[in-house]
């Protein structure tokens, strides 16, 4: 099972039209996760981490659309009495307001949020959110979706799960409204569950509890998880693989090991400079910010997009071509024009450029 | 770990080519580095200009209040003026062209009345007479007049040509929006009407402003026990009907009072109940305000709670103000126009709109001379300019928000 | 929720004590005392003046007594007999005169109360959910007209439409035939067909105001996380609407009444007064006219007291309605 292709994003674009113009959120991004993985997606604020987790669902907010690209889902169903059904549809092609995209919500992609609190409705108990998500998709009983909803808060290590069920938001910590976020996207075993930074609102204590939980629930319900943050120790700690995206791209992807110990782009670079390490003082270096702001979203730069700030700006080149994906052995990748062969690629470039 | 691909070395990477130094051009673009130091009141006023039915109720307010100030100079006759005559009377419409001898000509006139029997209601009527002709002009000579008080003129925007200088009298019926019971002009009573609603909203509000800046500030500056009292006269005075009460009040006003002392009883009535909506919105500031970083230091500072209050923390929402300040001169104006409307606000001679609408307080009025409801058409457009406007301020007010 | 309850009664008794302090100092306003003008009156209409009846009067009013010690009498005497004065114009007591209108008047109120909801409810929504399309404009412009203008004016263009063009009154709440007959269900239904009228125009204002509110809360709610986690567990759009944003945005609906209500009561008194209704208004502006304080003032306190206590409905329902207040507080 492990190993098996689960989710593949190629080339998604997702797009917001507002009155001062189009925000191109989500650029061509594509990446592949495997079944039992955690991806974990990196880059900073505003570079289209959560766009692209919200697309894959296809909730992204008003004016924001998926314009191109495709979201291949393998689905693996076992339904009552009937053989495991698998099947590849396409996410990116289903109307957003569809049952067929309804029916995976919740159901084979689950997903959690940033905060806690305001991520629940506030004046619903947690039990009858949870209890809505298992009804909406498993065919049980009221009791029996209740005694599941007690059996999930549990699980999350919510103490007293059968008060907690009608406990409001309000009368619980940040951590246990976490918890019981956990709970209510794994009422239906989910494949996949997104978690978009799911501990940047809690204290440092409480987020590794999350962490572990969500490691041992990934494990046990044989899911994977797509983690979306900012913070490289918790990339460390949890990812096989990195995917880094930088002003709505992929600037670059692999296994964990390679991305922190051979990082190729310069973003991942000075994305892995600006982490504090232990004894880097006593050396006497400096910890590296990276130079410069994002670019306004409005007019993204042409060429590549870091080369605004990048270190090894190439002038001529990296402000003129987008560099293609270079592939950097098994499942690694790359896009920058420092690596691969580039008068191949500015002939290649200049044809597109003449296309457009 | 194997790479299908060796990273290009330093010297290889510039491919020969001299080194440039790196272009601006891909920094932000200079028309977008603007926006970041616009300064507040720019984005406001940019913010504002995009709201389309703002800058129109702020064009038809400066409008309204523009025939308040030039009001004796826009009315054809003074307010008062009557003729016994054309009580009644009918609009005429202003024709502005006349055929002459030699064509089409500009020679504006109206024309006059003749008197038709009501076969049924056995009642006088006036009808518009198309035969005859009562030449009318722009910038005309008519009943003399002390504008603001201070100097003499007798030049009106539009009259008839004749003229007779008696401020009591109207002898050459010139109605453009029909006559009263008494035979005054509902157009000039209109204009002055205007000059009095509107300043009793400007004056309303301000004495409301006063009351709330002082009393919400107290609120949301000290907080506490005092906080909890102004809170709960907040509360109470919302919470009870205010037409009756205006009414009690209002009726309390001792009939011996000159109209201007009723003016001034009429407009402190109506800002001791309109105060409370201005104080939440201080009082809401304030409770933001005191905690933020610049207030802080600035009674770290040393400087005096009242400097405190009005160098750092009354300019940093004043726009807020202003916006429900416009927002608040509505409730004025229809206030005034209700209590008016009923007897028991401004009495006559004073003229405002809703003395003006008691004059069609039956039905019987208003189905012989429909056009008194005109005045009430003028009441709409002001509160509809100034809610149009005042909306647009306090979107503008928050340049940042939504 | 017993205990909030209480609480809320317990805090209206100070709100109502200042009522009736406002109200008695309505009455003591106009120069010269009651009974002064009450043998005027007398006088006037050629009545033999009792001294014993009148000297009765002084002690039940407390006249020429410490002000405190009148408003004792007066409050006392409403309090403990549902004694609220004389009134000397209709020479009756104001209690015989005062129930019946109010009642009229709160029925009025309520049912407008009601009709504002109906209508603003639903368009609000609508007006939110399809922000910017045709009907959110349509709506956002009647919502401006609707409250520019005055309601006594919106009266007075539909009685001149009324007798202009289909030339009837509108005016009244019952037919003349019912007018003085006892009540029954004729007259009650008599009464419902009159009855649209005012609550149509009374409600306008109200109507096009929660409009707004409505329309505000509901696009701050559209697009708060909650909705985003319901829409992601796979909910229906319109089911996820109707079970979160819209019931959130129901309670600050709710909390309106507390302001809402006074205003239709006090758009009430006006309107009955241009369309001649039998309630609370044309009596109470009569009343002012000629100084029958007694009457007037017990007109002011009772809608102040009804206004008070309907918001303090609102405010058990919200409660109700929302467990961050029921359960925090
Ligand atoms: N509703 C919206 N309207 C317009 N633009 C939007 C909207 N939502 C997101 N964007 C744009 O999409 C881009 C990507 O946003 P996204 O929320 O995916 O960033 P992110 O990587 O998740 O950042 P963060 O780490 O801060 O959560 C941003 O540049 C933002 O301006
Ligand atoms: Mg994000």
């Amino acid at each position: 099972m492990a190993g098996e292709t689960l989710l593949e994003l190629k080339n998604l674009k997702t797009q917001f039209f507002t009155d001062d113009g189009v925000v191109r959120a989500v650029d061509g991004v594509s990446f592949e996760m495997k079944r039992g993985e955690t991806l974990c997606v990196v880059g900073e604020s505003g570079c289209g981490k959560s766009v692209t987790a919200r697309s894959i669902l296809q909730i992204v907010d008003y004016p924001g659309r998926v314009v191109e690209g495709q979201i291949l889902f393998h689905r693996q169903r076992q339904e009552e009495g009937k053989s495991e059904v698998n099947e590849i549809i396409d996410l990116a092609a289903l109307d957003p307001r569809s049952r067929a995209i309804r029916d995976v919500r919740g159901k084979d992609i689950s997903m959690i949020f940033q905060e806690p609190m305001t991520s629940l409705s506030p004046i619903h108990t947690i039990g009858d959110q949870i209890i809505e998500a298992i009804r909406l998709h498993l065919p049980v009983s009221k009791e029996e979706a209740e005694a599941r909803a007690v059996e999930l808060l549990r699980r999350v290590g919510i103490p007293r799960p059968g008060d907690r069920l009608n406990a409001y938001t309000f009368q619980l910590s940040g951590g246990m409204r976490q918890r019981a976020m956990i709970a209510m996207s794994l009422s239906c075993n989910p494949s996949l569950l997104i978690a978009d930074e799911p501990t940047t609102a809690l204290d440092v204590t409480t987020q590794a509890q999350i962490l572990d939980l969500m490691r041992e629930l990934k494990d046990e319900f044989g899911m994977s998880i797509m983690l979306i943050t900012h913070d490289l120790g918790v990339v460390a700690e949890m990812a096989d693989d990195v995917v880094v995206m930088y002003l709505g791209t992929v600037a670059e992807k692999g296994d964990v090991d390679s991305i922190f110990h051979d990082p190729k782009h310069p973003y991942t670079q000075a994305l892995l400079r600006s982490i504090p390490k232990l004894g880097l003082r006593a050396q006497g270096i400096r910890l590296d910010s990276i130079r410069g702001m994002v670019p306004d979203p409005y007019n993204r730069p042409g060429g590549c997009p870091y080369h605004t700030r990048c270190d090894d700006f190439m002038p001529g080149l990296c402000d003129k071509i987008t560099p293609p994906p270079i592939e950097m052995g098994e499942e690694r990748l790359v896009r920058c024009l420092l690596y691969g062969d580039q008068k191949a690629m500015a002939d290649q470039t200049q044809q597109t450029v003449k296309v457009r | 770990m194997t790479t299908e691909v060796q990273p290009v070395s330093r010297e290889n990477k510039q491919t020969g080519r001299p080194i440039e130094p790196v272009q601006p051009e891909h920094a932000l673009q200079d028309s977008e580095s603007r926006v970041y130091v616009a300064s507040q009141y720019t984005l406001m006023w940019r913010k504002f200009r995009k709201h389309r039915l703002a800058m129109f109720g702020g064009i038809v307010t400066i409008a309204i209040y523009l025939v308040v100030i030039f009001a004796e100079f826009l009315a054809p006759f003074p307010s008062s003026a009557f003729s016994s005559q054309y009580t009644y009377a009918p609009p005429q419409p202003l024709h502005l062209f006349d055929e002459t001898p030699d064509g089409m000509r500009f020679a504006p006139y109206v024309n006059g009345y003749k008197v038709e029997i009501d076969p049924v209601a056995l009642r006088r009527t006036f009808v518009v007479d198309p035969e005859e002709k009562i030449p009318v002009s722009f910038f005309t000579r008519g009943t003399p007049y002390k504008m603001w008080w201070l100097f003499k003129s007798d030049i009106h925007l539009v009259g008839p040509i004749e003229y007779d200088a008696d401020p009591d009298r109207i002898k050459i019926p010139v109605y453009l929006l029909g006559a009263d019971r008494l035979g005054r002009d509902v157009l000039s009573r209109m204009i002055y009407g205007t000059r009095i609603s509107m300043t009793i909203g400007l004056v309303g509000v301000a004495l409301s402003f006063l009351l709330g800046i002082t009393l919400g500030g107290i609120s949301g500056y000290y907080g506490g026990g005092l906080d909890n009292i102004i809170q709960r006269a907040i509360e109470f005075l919302r919470s009870i009907p205010t037409i009756p009460l205006w009414m009690g009040l209002a009726a309390a006003l001792p009939s011996s009072w000159s109209p201007l002392q009723v003016f001034f009883g009429i407009t402190i009535i109506l800002s001791l109940i309109g105060w409370t909506g201005l104080a939440r919105v201080v009082r809401g500031r304030f409770l933001a305000l005191r905690t933020e970083d610049f207030v802080m230091s600035a009674r770290l500072d040393g400087n005096s709670e009242f400097r405190t209050i009005m160098v750092h923390m009354v300019p940093s929402f004043f726009s807020h103000i202003i916006a429900s300040l416009t927002l608040s001169i509505p409730g004025m104006i229809l206030a005034e126009t209700s209590l008016s409307f009923l007897g028991l606000g401004l009495r006559s001679p004073v003229v405002s709109w809703g003395v003006l609408l008691q004059e069609a307080q039956n039905i019987r009025s208003v189905a012989t001379a429909p056009w008194l409801l005109v005045p009430g058409l003028a009441v709409v457009v002001a509160v509809l300019a100034l809610n149009f406007l005042g909306d647009g301020l306090r979107d503008a007010a928050d340049p940042y928000g939504r | 929720m017993l205990q909030f309850i209480l609480r809320r009664v317990f805090y209206m008794i100070p709100t109502l004590f200042v009522i009736s302090l406002v109200s008695f100092a309505i009455i003591q306003l106009p120069p010269g005392d009651y009974l002064t003008s009450l043998v005027a009156s007398m006088a006037a209409t050629g009545e033999t003046v009792d001294r014993a009846a009148l000297a009765a009067l002084e002690q039940r009013y407390g006249l020429g007594q410490p002000v405190y010690v009148q408003y004792w009498k007066w409050i006392s005497g409403i309090l403990l007999h549902g004694d609220f004065g004389q009134s000397f114009e209709w020479n009756q007591p104001v209690s015989t005169l005062l129930w019946g209108r109010l009642a009229l008047t709160f029925m009025i109120s309520l049912f407008t109360l009601f009709f504002t909801w109906i209508v603003a409810f639903p368009i609000g929504i609508f007006s939110a959910v399809r922000q910017y399309s045709w009907g959110d404009y349509v709506a956002t412009i009647i919502g401006y007209v609707g409250l520019a203008i005055p309601n006594f004016l919106i009266a007075l263009i539909l009685m001149y439409v009324a007798f202009k063009f289909f030339n009837q009154s509108v005016g009244g709440l019952f037919s003349p035939e019912y007018q003085d007959a006892a009540w029954d269900w004729a007259k009650l239904w008599d009464l419902f067909k009159h009855l649209w009228i005012p609550v149509v125009i009374i409600g306008t204002a109200g109507t096009a105001g929660l409009i707004r509110i409505m329309r505000a809360n509901l696009l701050d709610e559209l697009h708060k996380p909650y909705v985003v986690t319901a829409r992601a567990k796979g909910l229906s759009e319109e089911r996820l609407l109707l079970k979160y944003p819209v019931r959130v945005a129901l309670n600050p609906f709710v909390s309106t009444v507390g302001w809402t209500l006074p205003a239709l009561v006090s758009g009430e008194a006006i309107v009955s007064i241009v369309l001649s209704l039998p309630t609370t208004g044309p009596l109470l502006l009569r009343a002012l006219m000629s100084q029958d304080m007694y009457l007037a003032g017990s007109f002011i306190m009772l809608l102040s007291t009804l206004t008070v206590i309907g918001t303090l409905l609102s405010d058990v329902l919200l409660a109700w309605l929302d467990p961050r207040i029921r359960l925090t507080q």
